[in-house]
């Protein structure tokens, strides 16, 4: 069944291929090929929509990526709702269902058109003057309602189930844009055998040869001639075509962004197939071949459905086989609407008029018009539009005022001219020139290794067009390395030229300031506007874009730009190069988040890194918490217990008997070389050249400004190899800070730093039954007090692999840590627990390693310090080598601020009430009783509930702390003041007895 | 994304594979624990921040993990220069006279 | 280790473990790609200066390279330039490069890293598409031929990079990122051949 507007014979669609879908739940027929506009205008429905401020029906403008109007929701299921779909762009498939936007309660009847005749509320900058006051109606009614109310279309609320995919790609020549100027330039460009990737964002490519009936190129109609040349590109090895691609942003050194769009189009996208590709395409000559875009007319009503581009006409008819209307009218300052009234005449429709605002224009297409018996006026202007939900008709009058008449039209093709599509030569950052003759701004000065050809630079002329793109395309290849390719150069028979034309408002426009002339359609802004804004005081053709928002929309003014230009330039009275252009940004089009994110989502949205002994922790009940990019057992909780009791029964147990925690996590980094004693030396505070081979020690890493930056405990292995350990999250952080010195400060000293963070899985084992737990599964290690002392390292094997046995202790009682190669870190943990489990030993996590190491005032850098903490302040200046006359860090302690009394330092808390659990970050003042805001003199760092001590503890940095010990403090909190006492760090064996015990 | 040549792996790579370290040519003293506190001031504090022209450290973290110095103009982007650590500052850049 | 500190004691229990690699045994086959887990290798991370590079590429039987980008193999042994002074020795051989360098008395640092690094294997036909969707260097056979090794990115992991063969990588990780790092291999391997 054909529908109504379709022409049989016309159009290169086969017609037998029908495919169903439904608008606003109607259905209708279409044909394969079809856009969803096309099948529309097929079915005579023009009315597709609403507009964002004032709900005006809206019809379809073009043919392409610029429509600002035809915006649909395409709906495939609850989840996949895409909202702002061009109908210009979306293909049809059979089972589209497609929604209209932007209305209620319907499409032909919306409530919310009552903006409309309340317009003058809405008048340009309303939105900076409107919404200022009452405060209040911020919250009550401005953001839910008119926020509501002013949206365009509707977001999904469901995670999308497409997926994405994205690639990097690298050629020589990358051509953006596959009409006649394009398509010349890859075929130049892949003749020479450099990689070439060629562009476009149509199913088919061709550009405008889709519709110029009047091109032909080497023997065949210009549109066949493409097709055949794309054919022959696609089967060259050294050529990728890619259709459905829109190049949405130019960015440096010719990386540029490209939207594959790859099953959009299907009936069904399946599991397969990514939704849309994103390219990266890295090019070492890009060829823009972007074209043209055709302006509309601004006068009054020149939004009423049926109103459109001439060429998009054109394309409706040449392309889909579709008439957009039984009796045309033609709205035009330049030759190209002629030739859509000469198509349409020719397929049947009658032309009521051509109305063309130029004096005496003469030409071949004019002539042919007179000849075919349209009525063709000269020095007229379409004042207005008539009709409402469709045009009904066009009143003419002589351009120079006095009396006009209404002719009866169902739709009116407006050509005001062609805007070269500068957009992505303006993102490369080429400066734009405007070329006073023509009145439209070329490429003029590049910043890029790229060339304008074709339309989109100001070239005129299919054969022009041709010859320029191919030279470019051949200059290209041979500039990134191409050897010359044998001449294949096309060779233009005829085609079609159109240039000129009027920007701004046409007589139809004003200045009554009840006229709705649309300059900005998608945004609702009319002539009136932009004058309005020059008129308040804006000078700049940014600020009259900001205030009126032309060229706002997600369309970035492509139709709308210059026609605003024009009109802000001739009410200042000033030249347009004067007034200056809008940047372009990216992207060109909308680009889905999808395409940006790529395959990074779920899994993929960060690395989560785990250690070797994960799947046990797992099995065995573990609740793990993110550290970095790290899983870690935070808990191990028994049936019944929750995290409190799980951790407090993990503390206890290890002061008990023992337990087994896995520190995998922590940074390790070896350090190799002659120098290696000196390079340590150099990074840390303490002195280590007199560190003994097998004994470890506590080291502190300063930043140059003498604030601590990481600690770690660091075993010499042998005179020129130490094994260094650093904090978990920021392992990369130090590593990376200790490279910056040894390679631009230090570069003198033989010494390497490699990591193996991850070559080695570490077992600590703590608790008095610790060295029972482990002895029996070691060779080659005396692990006697004497042998083996506290704060040493040892190397033999544990279950018969290799490990760095280290005596070291993060919880005060006596403990290793069984470094192990990472592979075998399971397996030695699985043995350990079995030796464990004879004694009682429990496996515990984070918390309870946090609470022990608190206990017994241990610190942890990045909680208890944050950047403004020294050795002095955390009471670690016995880790400072006093004889040393150089570390990194040595010149800051020495400044005036650090050497200060009253500095901020660490101590212990506890609370008056011993149930009481302070809260971390809770600020400390000396008098509760003072006014608001009080002074704050610190603030808790860590606190706990210790089972072991019976009582919370805490530590916290407070000012001039070592001196207030016994002092009575105060934690206001919101539902009371919290009483403290200061003590000292150490909570539990404050001798240090326990590490031998 | 910006292409950088590292000038240890003679060749341009992704901008993604390197990081930059601040502006370079600024030499920590021999004797650091003897600076004045102005000295220390300007070298541990004070950054010229310039717009056009900057000499700065990059490291190629991802690649040959190597520190090298770049002259880059802060208003382009562009990449005038690069070259290894502990070469002098460039006394003349190509096309500097623009 | 110092002198008399190592006194070995009698044990009793002295079993070996078993080794458990990560991912091991995974693999994904997509339309002209097949991204696998390769076995444990021995490797370490090698550190020298030039007039030491003799006496290493000697003792380790593998002319170390110094052009960079580029790796040289003999015997089931790669070595990869990482960078001017820097190489990831890749043992598949079961010899330990460890042992034999540390025979060398020339000026070195030789780091074991086996147990830090997996490696996985992308090969077919669409394998540099496949590594090309989260790396962003130019995998083509001019731009990286046969041999050519880099340290890089994939997606948002380190790896090293080696190409084996034209339509065969092997991607080294460290441990912790395999998981990532053959899961986004597998989401792109399954769109490379479109």
């Amino acid at each position: 069944m054909s529908a109504a507007f379709r022409i049989s014979g016309a159009g290169r669609l086969s017609q037998a291929k029908t495919a169903s879908f439904s608008f606003d739940d109607k259905s209708y027929t279409g044909i394969e090929g079809d856009t969803l506009a096309s099948a529309l205008l097929a079915n005579g429905v023009h009315l597709v929509g609403r507009s964002f401020k004032y709900h005006r029906p809206r019809g379809v403008l073009s043919a392409g990526a610029e429509e600002p109007n035809a915006l649909v929701q395409i709906v495939r299921d609850d989840a996949r709702k895409t909202p702002n779909v061009r109908a210009t762009v979306q293909e049809l498939y059979d089972g589209l269902t497609a929604h209209s936007q932007n209305r209620w309660p319907s499409l032909a009847f919306d409530v919310g058109a009552v903006n409309d005749v309340a317009s003058p509320l809405f008048s340009a900058g309303f939105y900076y003057k409107t919404f200022m006051w009452p405060k209040s109606a911020w919250k009550s009614l401005y953001e839910p309602k008119i926020r509501a109310a002013a949206g365009l279309g509707v977001s999904p609320d469901k995670p999308d189930p497409d997926h994405y995919a994205s690639r990097y790609a690298h050629c020589e020549v990358l051509v953006l844009g596959g009409g006649a100027a394009g398509i010349a330039a890859a075929l130049a460009a892949a003749e020479t055998g450099v990689r070439v990737v060629i562009a476009d964002e149509q199913a088919e490519f061709g550009g405008s040869l889709r519709f110029e009936s009047g091109a032909s190129i080497d023997g065949q109609t210009g549109y066949a001639w493409a097709q055949g040349a794309i054919a022959k590109l696609k089967a060259m090895d050294n050529v990728r075509v890619l259709s459905r691609t829109t190049a949405f942003g130019y960015y440096a050194q010719n990386f540029v962004g490209l939207v594959e769009r790859v099953s959009d189009h299907l009936k069904t996208p399946g599991r397969e197939l990514a939704r849309e590709r994103l390219w990266q395409v890295r090019a070492n000559r890009v060829v823009i071949a972007t074209g043209a875009i055709e302006r509309h007319m601004v006068f009054a009503n020149n939004d009423r459905p049926g109103v459109m581009l001439a060429s998009a006409a054109r394309t409706y008819l040449n392309h889909y086989g579709v008439a957009v209307g039984r009796n045309v009218g033609v709205y035009t300052a330049n030759d190209s609407a002629y030739a859509a009234a000469i198509d349409l005449k020719k397929a049947g429709v009658n032309v009521a008029a051509i109305v063309d605002l130029r004096d005496n224009p003469s030409g071949p297409v004019i002539d042919e018009a007179r000849s075919l018996g349209i009525e063709i006026n000269f020095g007229r202007a379409v004042v207005s539009a008539g009709g409402k939900l469709r045009v009904s008709s066009m009143t003419v009058q002589p351009k120079n005022g006095g009396g006009g008449r209404t002719i009866p039209v169902d739709a009116i093709l407006m050509s005001a001219g062609w805007t070269p599509s500068v957009h992505l030569f303006s993102q490369s950052r080429g400066k734009v020139a405007f070329n006073d003759e023509t009145k439209r701004f070329v490429p003029g000065a590049y910043a890029q290794d790229c060339v304008s050809v074709g339309a989109c630079n100001g070239t005129d002329g299919l054969a022009a067009t041709v010859d320029e793109a191919y030279a470019a395309g051949a200059k290209a290849a041979k500039e990134a390395g191409g050897k010359v390719g044998k001449s294949g150069k096309p060779k233009v028979d005829a085609g079609e030229s159109w240039s000129r034309g009027m920007l701004g408002a046409a007589p139809g426009a004003g200045p009554g300031t009840t006229i709705k002339a649309f300059v900005d359609f998608q945004n609702d802004v009319t002539a009136k506007d932009i004058r309005q804004a020059v008129h308040e005081g804006m000078r700049s053709i940014e600020h009259v874009k900001r205030f009126t928002t032309n060229g706002m929309a997600t369309d970035q003014g492509k139709t709308s730009n210059m026609h605003g230009l024009a009109i802000a330039a001739e009410e200042l009275g000033k030249p347009i190069p004067q007034v200056g252009l809008t940047t372009f940004r990216a992207p060109y089009t909308p680009v889905t988040f999808g395409s940006i994110v790529g395959h990074a989502r779920g899994a993929l949205f960060d690395p989560t890194r785990r250690t070797a002994t994960h799947g046990w922790a797992a099995s065995h009940g573990a609740v793990f918490e993110d550290v970095g990019h790290w899983k870690r057992a935070w808990y191990f909780p028994k049936a019944g217990e929750d995290m409190h009791k799980a951790v407090d029964r993990e503390c206890v147990t290890v002061r008990k008997v023992g337990g087994l925690f896995d520190a995998s996590t922590l940074g390790k980094i070896e350090v190799v070389g002659p120098d290696a004693a000196k390079f340590m030396e150099l990074l840390y505070t303490n002195p280590w050249e007199k560190l003994e081979t097998g004994r470890c020690r506590y080291g502190i890493m300063l930043r140059e400004d003498g604030f601590i930056y990481d600690d770690g405990v660091v075993g010499r292995l042998a005179p020129d190899r130490f094994h260094v350990t650093t904090m978990t999250g920021g392992a990369p952080r130090v590593m990376n800070h200790m490279e910056d010195y040894l390679q631009t400060e230090f570069p003198h000293l033989n010494v390497w730093l490699t990591s193996i963070t991850e070559q080695w899985a570490v077992i600590a084992v703590q608790g008095p039954k610790s060295r029972e737990i482990i002895a029996p599964l070691v060779e080659g290690i005396d692990m006697s007090d004497e042998a083996m002392p506290h704060m040493s390292v040892r190397e033999g094997k544990i279950c018969g692999v290799p490990t760095r046995l280290f005596r070291m202790s993060f919880t005060g009682e006596r403990g290793f840590e069984v470094n192990v190669p990472a592979d075998y870190g399971e397996a030695v943990w699985e043995a350990l627990w079995a030796e464990g489990q004879k004694h009682g030993a429990t496996a515990y996590g984070t918390e309870a390693m946090h609470v022990l190491r608190a206990e017994k005032g241990y610190i942890i850098v990045g909680q208890d310090t944050d950047g403004t903490v020294t050795p002095n302040d955390a009471g670690l200046d016995w880790a400072v080598g006093k004889k040393k006359t150089d570390f990194v860090g040595i010149r800051g302690l020495t400044r005036s601020d650090l050497v200060a009394k009253g500095r901020k330092q660490l101590v212990g808390l506890k609370t008056k009430d011993p149930k009481i659990v302070l809260e971390e970050g809770a600020q400390i003042v000396a008098d509760p009783k003072q006014p608001i805001p009080m002074k704050m003199i610190g603030h808790v760092t860590s606190s706990y509930w210790s089972e072991n001590c019976g009582r919370s503890i805490a530590l916290a940095l407070v000012a001039g702390g070592r001196d207030r010990m016994g002092q009575t403090l105060y934690v206001p909190m919101p539902n009371g003041t919290i009483e403290v006492e200061v003590t000292g760090m150490v909570f539990v064996d404050e001798k240090g007895e326990r590490l031998n015990g | 994304m910006l292409l950088i040549r590292c000038p240890y792996c003679e060749e341009e790579r992704p901008e993604l594979e390197f990081r930059n370290a601040g502006e370079a040519h600024i030499a920590r003293s021999t004797n650091i624990a003897g600076e004045s506190d102005d000295d220390f001031e300007k070298f541990f504090f004070i950054r010229a921040n310039p717009k056009g022209v900057i000499y700065e450290r990059w490291r190629h973290i991802h690649g040959c993990a190597r520190f090298f110095n770049a002259v880059r103009d802060t208003v382009t982007d562009k990449f005038i220069l690069t070259y290894k650590a502990g070469e002098p500052k460039p006394a003349k850049l190509p096309g500097a006279a623009k | 280790m110092a002198k008399g500190a190592a006194k070995t004691k009698a044990v009793a229990a002295s079993a070996s473990v078993e080794r458990r690699p990560a991912l091991a045994g995974r693999t994904l086959s997509a339309p002209g790609v097949k991204v696998e887990m390769l076995p444990p290798a021995e490797r370490i991370s090698l550190r020298a200066p030039q007039a030491s590079l003799a006496a290493l590429s000697n003792a380790l039987g593998v002319t170390l390279p110094v052009k960079p980008k580029t790796s040289a193999t003999k015997d089931g042994r790669t070595a990869l330039w990482l960078g001017p002074d820097e190489w990831l020795i890749i043992d598949e051989a079961g010899n330990d490069p460890l042992a034999d360098c540390a025979k060398v008395t020339a000026l070195h640092s030789a780091v074991g890293i086996s147990h830090r690094n997996v490696g996985i294997s992308v090969a077919g036909p669409a394998a540099a598409v496949t590594v090309g969707s989260g790396c962003p260097q130019d995998l083509s056979l001019e731009a990286f031929p046969v041999g050519a090794a880099s340290r890089t990115i994939l997606g948002k992991s380190e790896i090293v990079l080696l190409r084996t063969a034209a339509d065969s990588f092997r991607v080294e990780c460290w441990r912790s990122f395999s998981d990532y790092v053959f899961t986004l291999l597998s989401e792109a391997a399954s769109d490379a051949a479109n």
